[in-house]
This record gives structure tokens, C-alpha cells and sequence, in this order.
């Protein structure tokens, strides 16, 4: 999980990706200028807020955009390159070598259909198998995912299954065809969080099962923490820090991802500690001002940030970079010693379990040592 | 109270003065009420604008034309099929009746007649359908199947049946109506009854039956609110509605009768018109049947597209 | 399924019975067989016209009368007695069945098939030039009075056969009167007189359905199945058909069923103006001559159908869309 797998042959590389959406009211930059390379076997998480562009950009590798939508950039799967492909070539790479699963598992699927007979349909799309040897390779699947009692449920209808259940068939489908990228968009987002585990749990086999390298999209950190090698994150269509997991969570270098994990909750904190939110919402798409698109929200803010927008830039190591003016100021910092001012805003009753001076102590919470990661001889 | 913030990340945070500043430079959004999006929405929809002037032109045309325009409707004078001409814009039919009164006092009629069998049916329709779907169960199954019921038999039986027996009483332009009404409620009550079955199921009816309010509150003062739009686009379609089929069954002779007059009724006495050499005779009725229909048609397409929140024109 | 279709068919038959009330209600309230007698000249006498009654059974309660018209129909199957002289109301009202019915199924086959396509390619390309036409031609298709376009229809059916010196168009009645012999040539004649008036009826019907087909269609192009049917890699046909116009019909059928009562209503104007001899003279002679149990066989037929209809497409729905079974 921690393997920062970066020697595996480079799968999918994402070049300078621009995606803008004309609407009534203007052209809306969905994404603007995303780069990231997929290796074989590696899990890249891509976090960010509702509106960051992390799946628009993951559709437009599938060509899944609509027609309306502008797209530039450069999008390459094993060299070859996948914008401007004619809908025939990509048919073929769909679902046998790039596979999707999408959020809601309870409108994904066909409901008119059985569940045999949608995923025998993505297995004889590219395979040249009698009805009889794909009806298997269904069951098989099913059987694979977690689904109790395969060989009856085959034969019945997705509304006759519970979501998490939908969403384990929509990853046998996407792992039907044996594709060597798996894009999963917010798998577990509309489901409980029980069953999250579950699905999780299923995305896993299949990664294991298939040997494909996953995209793994979800503004769920803690989805991220357990299942990513590296993970990217966006803000307001760019990509704002990228790094190996264990780098964005432990050293987060931009304001904003330590924004956002400042704003988790942990049960494993010794005290009651405030939750350190980020004030203010992400900015409209529509026309960003010059500068810093987070800078309206940044305790870091200068006019810097106002002038010119940050590039990714390396910070500790080569892999790890971060989009911001002031990374290098952000080293070794927890969330509540950048956002606390804003916290303080917030005002939350004593009883919530605030410490109070003079009563139960302190509330500045102290610097948690937490054990840094050992990053000598790592490439 | 806690104590201010530690400054080990710099003096990069900067004073409160310059926090707020750079709170400004997010986007404000100017509010908007429902009622100005609607309108600005409905204003982008070019052809229901373009019918909405047309049709205030025309129902001008019905009410204030008899003013400037004095000639009867009924008189008949000697001038026999007349082609349109300065003293008669429209023509003179067979009895030497000016067109354009009797087009103009049509209309009045039309417009009057489908205007509240409009508004009848689709009040009742939206009550009785909001009933219906807020109670559900045995309730709206039952009621379902009476407003069913009248639409199983096809309105032109209806309407003949009844104005047959009925016929010469002075009450036929109540009894038109109230049969017309007959036909258009049920398709009021479907859609009101379908959306608030969809509506009941949100939170904001849990919300208000916890604060204690009756039924007929929640029903009055929280669901049939939100159904509004649907019902504002139902009215203007039923009137279209209305004017078809009234004009339908005068002109089969079973709907506005003489003294009166109806659109229906003028296409009707100039049926022959077009192989008798008059064809504006027959024209210029049906055109203005066309005109009222299409219009509202529009109109209702143009409010039904400003009420759906979900419209997103994208012009690629 | 099974239990599902059996349950709509038992809910069925109380708005039938419902339905047979409602109808003997309005006829005995509104036609009375006494009318062409009560303004003889010179007027009958009292026991003249007190007979009369009788043999109608107008004497008897009201209830009564239903009762015995609802089980001479129900045990006996006769739809009772005409006032019309050789009038055998059962026969009569079949043959003017089958003249409306070529009428009715026509103007749905064409309708629907136009619909489909029409607004399944205007979904797909939306907001394209031929999309706001169809749209346009639509709306004024919708806003066509069907007894006014008829009549001009005919006209012009008329003008185009003295033109081009051939009867092309055929404008009387739903046949020739002296048919040619032999099946074909009869179905080619029926054909013949049926083009107008089917075109004239199946516009408003065409209108309303190929906006509604549009409607649906966008909403399932839209959907998310749509949307992972592609990413599974299927050709786009495959996608707009198997995926796509499955769903998307499902609400075309149950509102085409619906409709039927209303196209009934439309098909009786057109045959008015075509001279057919359908259900249309059929009931509005039966009114003009005071026959009210010609009257309720209409209606009770005419209300059959609907219903059947209704049942029809309820149960198509629950076929077409699995979801609804549970129901």
C-alpha cells in the first residue's frame, strides 16, 4: 500500500489536460492544465471538493464528455494518444483496456435488464465467447466481487439488489474484460459507510485479481489513506499538491491539503480538538480572477498570491509537489497551526468537550509527534 | 477565551483587516427571487415572448375591436360575399354578415369560454389531485378511478348527449362549460397528484406535521405552493385545449349555439366556402382558431421551460 | 407478473360496472325515445302516447329498467331493442366498429411510427436546426383544429383529382359503393379512402407523442446506464437502441394507450366530414332519433375499449419496465 510503485511500466499520462464547458452564462474551465502519469499496478488517489475537476478529467480520458465540451491537452494510453480518437477506436479501449466505475450505483445500471445479462454484455462486447462460456465468466465475476449466491442472482434485476450490492456488480463489470486501468469516480460516495468497507474491499480484489493500475476518485480521505500509492490533489481545476501517500499525510506542503486534513475528524486524537474547517466555498469556474484560485480562503495569503498563480513545484522530493507560493513555509505544520484563526471563528458551546482555561487546560492544541517517515534513499 | 492564534507559521496571516479584505474578493451573489428567475428565464424563450405579443394583440383585438370596429355581428346587410375590402376587412358571408365583427365576437366567446373552464378545471383538478396523492392508499385509488371514469368516455358523446337534450335553454353556454370542464380536470389532477406524491415523501412535510399542522394546512400551505409551476403551464394548455374542442363541437353543431357565435360555428356555415369562390370566408376563421391555439401553446411551452430548474441550454 | 396482471384485471371491473350505472344514468336522463312522438301533428292521445311508454318501458322505476338492460345484456348478450325499424343493434354497431377501427388503428400505427422516429432523432440531435423545426411544425400541428384542416384537406384532395384528371383521392365514405371484387383489390380500395382522413387525424396525434417520445428520450440519454453502457465499450447504436430507446418507449406506450379515448372523440369529427359510416353516425343518428338503447350500446363499447386500453397499458408497462412487477 506504502510501495511507491515507480518503476512499473507508464500506463496512462495525462499532459497539460484542459476541459471548458460552454453554458448560458459563460465558458465554465472545468479543468485547467492537469498532469499525471498511472503506472502499472499503482493506485493513484485524486482528491478534492465537488467542482475541483477530478471527474471531468477522468471522463475525458474515457471520452465520455459531451460533444459540447472543449478539450485540449494530451491524453496518451500506452503511447498512443486518446483525444480527437474516432468513437470506433475508442469503443475498443473502452471497457477492455480502461474500465469506469461511476457514483451511483443505484442509476448505473440498466433497470430494464438483468444483472447477467448487462455484465455478459461488456464480456461478448470484446470477446468472441459463446453465450454459454460468458454466462461463466458472469457468474465467476459475481462470485469474485462478493456476491452471495451468484448463480441465482445472475438471473435478477439491479433494482432487486441493495447499492452496495449494485456497485460490486458495476466493478465486475469493470474488471470483466481484464483492463490494465481502472477508473473508479467517488465509488462509495452515495453508500453508507458500512458498506463503503465492503465495496472498498471489492475494488481491491479486483485491483489484485486484474493486476490494473486504478484511478481512485473521492473527496473521502480516509478512502484514500487505505487504499493509495500516491495521490493528487485538486482545487478549483488544477491539481494543487501530488506526492505519495504517505508524503501528502503526513508533510502536506499546500495550504489547502492541510486544510482538508485538518477537517477530519480523528478518533484516535488524545483530547477533544476543534475541527479546523476551511471558511469560505470554492470559487465559480466561470471567471476565475488572476492568482491563487485558493487565496480567498488561505490564512497564507500575500499579494503574491493575488498576482500570479502557483506552479507545482518539487518541494522535499521529486515526486512530491505542491502548488504554492509558501510551501516551503508549510514544513512540518498541522492543520490548526495554519487554519486556527478560523476556528476560532466558529463558535462551538463548552459542552462539546472544548477545554477551557483555567478549568480543563489549554486550548491551543499542542504539536502531535507523529513518527516521520523514513525518506532516506527513496528516488 | 482561547487564546489568539500562534504565529510560529510567520507573520504570513497577516492582520484582520487584510483577512477581511481577502474575504471580499470572493464572489458575492446577487439574490434573486423565484418569481424574477422565472420571468428572466421565460424572456429568453424568443418564441413565447413573440406569442405573448401576439396573443395580447389578439385578445385585444376581441374585446376592443367591437369598439372602434362597430359594425354587428348580426346585421345583415346587402352586400353577399363580399371579398375583404375597406368597408368590410374581411369579407361578407352569405347573409351579408361583416367578418370581422362576427371574428371578432367568435373570439370573445372562445376566449371567454376556455379562460374558465381553464381556470375551473384546473382548480378543482389540482385540489382533487392533491387530495388524492397526499392521503394515498385506498383513498387515491378510489379517487383515481372516479376521475378516470370521466375520462373514459370520449367528450364528443358527451357533449352531443347532453346539449341534445338540452339544447335552446338558455342555460347551453353553462352547460358547455361545465361539460368541458368535465374533460380537463382529470389531466389536472394526474400531474398535480403524481408531483405531490413525489413531494410528500421530503422532509418538509415531516417537518411540518411535527410542528402539529393539520392536513389540509400542509396540503394548502406547503404542497400545492410548490406546484405552482405545474399548475400555471396546466391552465395555459387546457386553454388551448378548450378552444379546440370547443371550436370542435360548434362546429359539429353541438357547442356555442346561435344567437351566439364561435369560431367553430363560422368555419362551420362557410364549410363550402373554398369551392364556392370565398375562400377567406373559410380561411380567416380557421387562421384565427390557429393564431389563439398556437400562441398559448407557446406560451405555456415558454413557462413550463422557466419553471423546470433543471433546464440547462448549452448552445455548442 | 401473473398475480400483477390478475389484479389490475379484477380492478377493472368495478369501473366497469361503475361505468354501465353511469352510462344508463346519462341516456335515461337525456334520450327520450317518447321525443318524435310528443310533437306528432296531429298529437296523439293519451292512451296512445300511455302505450308507448310501455312498450318502451319507460313506466317501470328507473332501477328497474337498469337491471333488466344490464342482464339482458350480461345473460342474454342483446344490447336490447332499437327504435330504428330493422335495426339490430348489436350488428349494426360491429360494422361501424370495424369502419372506425381501420380509422383508429391506422391513425396510431402511423402516428407512433412517426413519433418514434421523429423523436428519438431530435433528442439525439438537440437544439439542431431540424430539431427546431420539427418543433415548430409540431406546435402548429397541435394547434391545428382537426374539423377545419379536414375540410381543407378535402378541398385540396379534390382540386389535385380534377387537376391531374384521376381519383386519386378518394373523399366519400370509408369505401367505394360498388367495391371491386376480391380481397385485394377491396383492401386497396379501403386503403384508398382511408389516406386522408388518417393523415388528417394522425397529426394532432403525431405532434403530441413525438414531443413527449423527445422528452422521454432526453431524460434517458442523460441517465447514468447510458452513460456506463458506453464506458463498457458498445458501439453507440447498440448503446442508443438496446439502452436507450428501451426506457425511452416505455412512457410512449402507456400514454399512447391513455390517449385512445381522446383519438376516439377525434375520429368521430373526422368521420363526420369524410361521410364514413362509423361510430360517428352511428351515434349521432342514434341520438337524432331518440334511440337510447343504441345509445348505451355505444357508449358502453366505446367505454370498453378504454378501459381495455388502460388495462392494456398497465400491463405493457409492467412487461417493458421490470420495477413496476412489485407493485
Amino acid at each position: 500500500m506504502t510501495n511507491l510503485n515507480t518503476s512499473g511500466e507508464e500506463l496512462l499520462a495525462v499532459r497539460d489536460l484542459t476541459v471548458t464547458f460552454p453554458t448560458a452564462d459563460g465558458d465554465v474551465q472545468a479543468v485547467r492544465g492537469v498532469d499525471y502519469t498511472l503506472r502499472r499496478g499503482e493506485v493513484l488517489g485524486i482528491v478534492g471538493e465537488s467542482g475541483s475537476g477530478k471527474s471531468v478529467s477522468s471522463l475525458a480520458v474515457m471520452g465520455l464528455l459531451p460533444k459540447t465540451a472543449r478539450i485540449q491537452g494530451s491524453i496518451t494510453f500506452q503511447g498512443d494518444e486518446l483525444l480527437g480518437l474516432s468513437e470506433r477506436k475508442l469503443m475498443k479501449i473502452r471497457g477492455k483496456k480502461i474500465a469506469m466505475i461511476f457514483q451511483d450505483p443505484m442509476t448505473s445500471l440498466n433497470p430494464v435488464y438483468k444483472v447477467g445479462f448487462q455484465l455478459e454484455e461488456a464480456i461478448l462486447a470484446h470477446n468472441d465467447l459463446s453465450k454459454d462460456e460468458a454466462r461463466k465468466r458472469a457468474v465467476e465475476l459475481l462470485e469474485i466481487v462478493g456476491i452471495p449466491f451468484p448463480a441465482k442472482r445472475i438471473d435478477q434485476f439491479p433494482h432487486e439488489f441493495s447499492g452496495g450490492m449494485r456497485q460490486r456488480v458495476v466493478i465486475a463489470i469493470a474488471m470483466a474484460n481484464n483492463p490494465d486501468v481502472i477508473i473508479a469516480d467517488e465509488p462509495t460516495t452515495a453508500l453508507d459507510v458500512t458498506v463503503q468497507a465492503q465495496v472498498l474491499e471489492s475494488l481491491r480484489t479486483a485491483q489484485q485479481e486484474t493486476g490494473a493500475a486504478m484511478v481512485l476518485i473521492t473527496h473521502d480521505l480516509g478512502v484514500v489513506a487505505g487504499q493509495a500509492d500516491r495521490v493528487l490533489v485538486m482545487y478549483a481545476g488544477k491539481p494543487v499538491e501530488i506526492g505519495g501517500v504517505d508524503d501528502i499525510y503526513y508533510n502536506p506542503r499546500m495550504p489547502y491539503t492541510l486544510g482538508l486534513l485538518g477537517s477530519l475528524p480523528r478518533l484516535d486524537a488524545d483530547r477533544a480538538e476543534r475541527l479546523t474547517p476551511i471558511q469560505g466555498s470554492p470559487p465559480s469556474l466561470l471567471s476565475l480572477p488572476p492568482g491563487c484560485p485558493f487565496m480567498p480562503r488561505c490564512p497564507l495569503a500575500k499579494e503574491l498570491c493575488a498576482e500570479q498563480e502557483p506552479e507545482l513545484v518539487v518541494t522535499d522530493t521529486a515526486d512530491h509537489r505542491a502548488a504554492c507560493h509558501y510551501s516551503a513555509l508549510l514544513a512540518g505544520k498541522q492543520a490548526d497551526d495554519v487554519f486556527s484563526a478560523s476556528a476560532e471563528d466558529a463558535e462551538m458551546p463548552e459542552a462539546y468537550g472544548a477545554e477551557i482555561a483555567g478549568v480543563t487546560g489549554d486550548v491551543s492544541a499542542p504539536v502531535i509527534d507523529l513518527p516521520k517517515p523514513n525518506t532516506k534513499g527513496s528516488v | 477565551m482561547p487564546s489568539r492564534v500562534n504565529t510560529s507559521a510567520g507573520d504570513t496571516l497577516g492582520t484582520t483587516a487584510e483577512q477581511a479584505a481577502r474575504a471580499n474578493r470572493e464572489f458575492t451573489v446577487r439574490a434573486r427571487s423565484q418569481r424574477q428567475i422565472v420571468a428572466r428565464r421565460f424572456r429568453q424563450h424568443k418564441a413565447a415572448m413573440a406569442s405573448l405579443v401576439v396573443f395580447v394583440l389578439v385578445v385585444l383585438f376581441a374585446f376592443l375591436g367591437p369598439l372602434l370596429w362597430t359594425t354587428s355581428p348580426s346585421f345583415m346587410s346587402n352586400d353577399i360575399f363580399t371579398a375583404p375590402s375597406g368597408s368590410h376587412p374581411f369579407g361578407t358571408d352569405s347573409n351579408g354578415i361583416d367578418l370581422l365583427s362576427a371574428v371578432m365576437k367568435g373570439t370573445q366567446s372562445s376566449l371567454i369560454i376556455a379562460v374558465v373552464v381553464s381556470v375551473v378545471a384546473t382548480t378543482v383538478g389540482a385540489v382533487y389531485g392533491a387530495v388524492s396523492g397526499f392521503y394515498g392508499g385506498w383513498i387515491d385509488t378510489v379517487m383515481m378511478r372516479i376521475a378516470d371514469l370521466f375520462l373514459t368516455f370520449p367528450i364528443i358523446a358527451i357533449a352531443i348527449m347532453l346539449d341534445n337534450r338540452f339544447q335552446q335553454e338558455a342555460s347551453s353556454l353553462w352547460l358547455l362549460i361545465g361539460v368541458l370542464t368535465a374533460l380537463f380536470w382529470p389531466g389536472a389532477a394526474r400531474v398535480i397528484r403524481a408531483q405531490v406524491l413525489s413531494l410528500k415523501e421530503k422532509e418538509f412535510v415531516e417537518a411540518a406535521r411535527a410542528l402539529g399542522a393539520r392536513d389540509r394546512r400542509i396540503i394548502f400551505r406547503h404542497l400545492l405552493p410548490n406546484t405552482l409551476g405545474s399548475i400555471i403551464v396546466i391552465s395555459t394548455l387546457t386553454v388551448a385545449g378548450t378552444i379546440l374542442t370547443e371550436t370542435a363541437l360548434s362546429f359539429l353543431g353541438f357547442g356555442v349555439q346561435f344567437p351566439n357565435t364561435s369560431l367553430g360555428l363560422l368555419v362551420t356555415t362557410n364549410q363550402t366556402a373554398i369551392e364556392g369562390g370565398h375562400p377567406w370566408l373559410f380561411y380567416i376563421p380557421g387562421v384565427f382558431i390557429i393564431l389563439i391555439a398556437l400562441t398559448i401553446n407557446f406560451i405555456g411551452d415558454g413557462l413550463r421551460d422557466a419553471f423546470d430548474p433543471q433546464q440547462t441550454r448549452v448552445r455548442a | 407478473m401473473l398475480v400483477y396482471s390478475v389484479r389490475r384485471l379484477l380492478q377493472s371491473i368495478p369501473i366497469l360496472v361503475a361505468s354501465t350505472f353511469v352510462i344508463f344514468l346519462m341516456v335515461a336522463s337525456s334520450v327520450d325515445p317518447m321525443t318524435p312522438y310528443l310533437t306528432k301533428k296531429p298529437p296523439l292521445s293519451a292512451a296512445q302516447l300511455e302505450s308507448l311508454r310501455i312498450r318502451f318501458g319507460l313506466t317501470k322505476p328507473l332501477l328497474q329498467r337498469y337491471w333488466d338492460w344490464l342482464t339482458g345484456l350480461v345473460l342474454h348478450g342483446t344490447f336490447g331493442t332499437s327504435t330504428q325499424a330493422n335495426f339490430h343493434i348489436g350488428q349494426q354497431l360491429g360494422y361501424a366498429m370495424e369502419v372506425t377501427l381501420r380509422l383508429v388503428v391506422g391513425t396510431i400505427l402511423i402516428a407512433l411510427i412517426l413519433a418514434v422516429i421523429v423523436g428519438v432523432t431530435t433528442a439525439v440531435r438537440q437544439y439542431s436546426k431540424l430539431d427546431y423545426a420539427t418543433t415548430a411544425v409540431g406546435f402548429l400541428f397541435l394547434s391545428l383544429p382537426t374539423f377545419w384542416f379536414a375540410v381543407l384537406l378535402k378541398e385540396w384532395a379534390i382540386q389535385i383529382n380534377e387537376s391531374t384528371g384521376t381519383h386519386f383521392f378518394d373523399t366519400l365514405w370509408e369505401s367505394s359503393p360498388n367495391p371491386p371484387a376480391g380481397f385485394l383489390p377491396q383492401l386497396g380500395d379501403a386503403f384508398q379512402h382511408m389516406i386522408l382522413p388518417v393523415v388528417t387525424l394522425s397529426l394532432l396525434s403525431y405532434a403530441a407523442w413525438s414531443r413527449f417520445q423527445r422528452a422521454s428520450m432526453l431524460e434517458v440519454l442523460g441517465s447514468d446506464y447510458m452513460r456506463l453502457a458506453r464506458a463498457k465499450g458498445l458501439s453507440p447504436l447498440r448503446v442508443l437502441f438496446r439502452h436507450g430507446l428501451r426506457n425511452a418507449l416505455i412512457p410512449l406506450t402507456t400514454q399512447v394507450a391513455l390517449d385512445t379515448a381522446a383519438l376516439l372523440s377525434g375520429a368521430v369529427i373526422t368521420e363526420t366530414i369524410y361521410s364514413w359510416r362509423g361510430m360517428g353516425l352511428f351515434f349521432i343518428s342514434a341520438i337524432q332519433l331518440a334511440d337510447p338503447d343504441s345509445v348505451m350500446a355505444w357508449l358502453l363499447v366505446t367505454a370498453v375499449f378504454v378501459i381495455v386500453m388502460n388495462l392494456i397499458a398497465d400491463l405493457l408497462y409492467a412487461v417493458l419496465d421490470p420495477r413496476i412487477r412489485l407493485a
